[in-house]
């Protein structure tokens, strides 16, 4: 199996810790791992990208060249579109709804809207809310990573294994929490995906 | 799975190190290398091994303590940003003149494609102008691997060894297998003392020395595993990857290339492999990280006739910027993928100051104040605030490298010009601002500097500040005159405070340092968490 994966987002949105929960999750299922990640200068409110490869075969190059990223895991619908050139042609984008709206020229939203639904396969929803609806606002990533986990081709049980390890210190409430994201986030792709 | 770990390249030099019997650490934070001190200062077998890891005011000092513990026989590190190497240079050529008694490895991890960094400098050019072994991984399994062999070839030779990096290797995760641990070394003196004082005599002595070494050198680079020549039938094209280049070239060929290739990872360059590659095909590719430091040397070192030498020199390769698995694609004659369009709705989205930063309380009065005049002139630093120049504030007009600010803002003056503001942040004071704070007040130059203190070093993400709580004493111990040390809070309520303070200080023709002075948000918000 090989899974390439570009995570983006804003500086600040926590694209690393969807990073480091599959991360974790691909360690104990023993598969090989590359993830470069952007940190400095840009992390400051600037767009973010970190290429994440998982793959049951050794991994070349900690970058993923255009054309072969399977997914685009995104928290903001601008940057989903960012790297669309990186994506195949089969590849899925699943992405948070939301614009985070820091600078002066942000597209439209509609437009924004109109442009992914005309890719032939996205997943788009809005985290946000949903992470405020199930569990709390601070879960959207978690939310996200659920809705990505039909593509990711590791278990989604695993999954919830690396979430409870990534937060294992922060006590079971806050593991649960982020189950519950995760679930719903899951649940959503699942009924978008018939 | 037990000694597996997942690791930043940063971080496997950083437990590499630590394993390979590492006493001390020495840095000061930089984008790309500031997670491998990070990591050793948060590792539980350093603190149980006492290993120091304590920031240093700059990679000079940074590279002058590694040298004293290796005196010592401990094996020091000290790691820095590309442009750090610029900083710790003295130290660094003059470290390889004198030799080393404990092992002492230089890691310098550079910028290409300048992420966080004003320039494209590759550190290699230091390693040979220095004349010592240079060790580039590819893959953090390596790194891990390397920086105990380079402690090795350290100690063999007695001369520090250099360690190069890239972005892309510094902040890749990858799956490390982590081998023995070593015994740090004890405390024992240099076996010859007299080589330490490079006077001129001596010198002499340790240059005819070191120059023969690299005899050695090149002989360990030649049967170095990972200087790796693999043939193939296709004699057209040979390649020669360096470092990171290795693993971008190799995943067009998960099996193996149909071309020769020679991977290296250690300098000098091992010649004897490159006239091999010369030899038995009809040209040759470059693909190395950085500048064209290996296409330059290798036109040296194969017959000038019979061959073509392809790479950045030659525009097969890009000139400038990272290598990527794209940009080398139509060198190896690798078809592109089909690839959907860049959407045109897609606009940048450069980085700011955070929202409720003290900088931009700051900026907000110095714009609103240099409005006042007809030319006021702001020479600024490196850090947070260099993103003073984007809109909204648009309030700088230089950023060079640490610790300009005070010192142009001194040349400018000394030129006529008023307004002379310089603008530095308070661990970039301390790092290259004092001494040109002490030019300024022995000329009494007509400048206003403000320190914009954060309390922390900022952009590196919040490692400490080597003058946090001093900085008032540090400007009178240099002779700042104490009236004209002002300190503000940032904040918006403050806002006709600070314009007032800023034009008196600039009405006042001699030095002046202003010091607004708030804790960066982002290591506010970390602190109340923890408490």
């Amino acid at each position: 199996m090989r899974t390439d994966i570009i995570l983006s987002g804003v500086g600040g949105q926590g694209i690393l810790s969807i990073a480091t929960i599959i991360g974790a999750a691909a360690i104990k299922e023993g598969l090989y791992i590359k993830q470069a990640e952007v940190h400095g200068m840009s992390q400051r409110g600037g767009d973010v990208q970190s290429n994440l490869r998982i793959s049951s075969s050794p991994i070349s190059s900690d970058l993923i060249p255009l054309g072969g990223a399977d997914l685009i895991i995104s928290l903001e619908p601008m940057e989903a579109l960012r790297y669309l050139p990186y994506l195949t042609k089969e590849g899925w984008i699943i992405t948070n709804t939301v614009p985070f709206v820091n600078i002066d020229n942000y597209p439209d939203k509609e437009k924004l809207d109109q442009e992914l639904a005309a890719l032939p396969h996205v997943i788009a929803l809005d985290v946000d809310g949903m992470a405020k609806s199930v569990a709390s606002p601070r879960a959207a990533n978690i939310v996200l990573l659920g809705a990505a986990a039909p593509f990711l081709g590791i278990d989604a049980e695993k999954l919830e294994e690396g979430i409870a390890s990534v937060f294992a210190r922060k006590g079971t409430d806050v593991i649960e929490m982020n189950v519950k994201a995760f679930r719903a986030g899951l649940e959503y792709a699942k009924s978008n995906l018939k | 799975m037990k000694n597996t770990k997942l690791l930043l390249g940063d971080e496997a030099i950083a437990l590499g190190a630590i394993h390979a019997g590492l006493s001390g650490v020495y840095a000061y934070p930089g984008t790309p290398s500031t997670e491998i001190t990070e990591f050793i200062q948060t590792y539980p077998l350093a603190a149980e091994r006492h290993i120091h890891c304590q920031w240093s005011c700059n990679e000079k000092t940074a590279m002058e303590a590694a040298l004293g513990m290796s005196y010592m026989g401990k094996r020091a590190m000290v790691c820095m940003k590309h442009v750090g190497m610029n900083v710790a240079a003295d130290a660094f050529v003059n470290a390889a003149m004198t030799g080393t008694n404990g092992g002492l490895v230089v890691i310098a991890a550079d910028d290409p494609s300048m992420h966080s960094s004003q320039n494209e400098q590759d550190s290699r050019f230091y390693g040979k102008f220095a004349m010592i072994p240079i060790m580039e991984p590819s893959t953090q399994q390596e790194a891990y691997k390397m920086i105990g062999e380079a402690f090795d070839l350290s100690e063999k030779y007695k001369v520090p060894v250099l360690i190069r990096l890239v972005t892309r290797l510094a902040h890749s995760r990858a799956v490390v297998t982590v081998g023995d641990i070593r015994e740090q070394n004890p405390m024992t003196y240099p076996s010859n003392p007299r080589q330490w004082v490079l006077m001129p005599a001596v010198a002499r002595v340790r240059n005819k020395e070191l120059i023969a070494h690299n005899v050695d050198f090149l002989a360990e680079a030649e049967q170095s595993a990972h200087n790796c020549y693999t043939d193939a039938a296709d004699k057209k094209m040979g390649v020669i990857a360096s470092g990171i280049a290795y693993n971008y070239l190799m995943e067009y060929f998960p099996s193996g290339a149909p071309f020769p290739v020679l991977k290296i990872s250690q300098y000098p360059l091992p010649i004897e492999k490159i006239r091999r590659m010369a030899a038995e095909c009809e040209s040759i590719l470059v693909l190395e990280d950085g500048q064209p430091f290996i296409e330059e040397q290798i036109r040296g070192i194969i017959p000038p006739e019979g061959i073509v030498v392809k790479g950045r020199l030659t525009g097969e390769v890009p000139r400038t910027g990272e290598l990527t698995p794209d940009n080398i694609r139509e060198a190896l004659g690798v078809p592109t993928a089909e690839v959907f369009d860049p959407s045109p709705l897609v606009v940048p989205r450069p980085p700011a100051l955070c929202m409720g930063c003290g900088h931009r309380d700051m900026y907000a009065a110095l714009n609103e104040v240099a409005k006042e005049f007809v030319d006021c002139r702001v020479f600024s630093d490196i850090g947070c605030y260099t993103l003073g120049f984007l809109p909204p504030y648009k309030a700088i007009h230089s950023v060079v490298d640490m610790g300009a600010s005070i010192t142009m803002a001194k040349g400018a003056a000394d030129a006529g010009q008023y307004p002379s503001v310089a603008v530095i942040g308070d661990s970039t004071f301390t790092h290259s601002g004092m001494t040109g704070l002490l030019d300024a007040v022995n000329e009494k130059s007509d400048i206003t500097i403000i320190i914009s203190d954060n309390l922390t070093t900022g952009m590196t993400g919040g490692q400490d500040s080597a003058g946090t709580g001093r900085l008032e004493q540090i400007c009178q111990g240099i002779g700042v005159e104490p009236e004209h040390i002002r300190v503000v809070v940032p904040l918006a309520k403050n806002m006709e405070e600070m314009k007032q303070i800023i034009r008196e200080e600039i009405a006042y023709h001699g030095v002046s340092v202003i010091i607004p002075r708030r804790e960066c948000i982002q290591t506010a918000r970390r602190h109340n968490k923890k408490s």
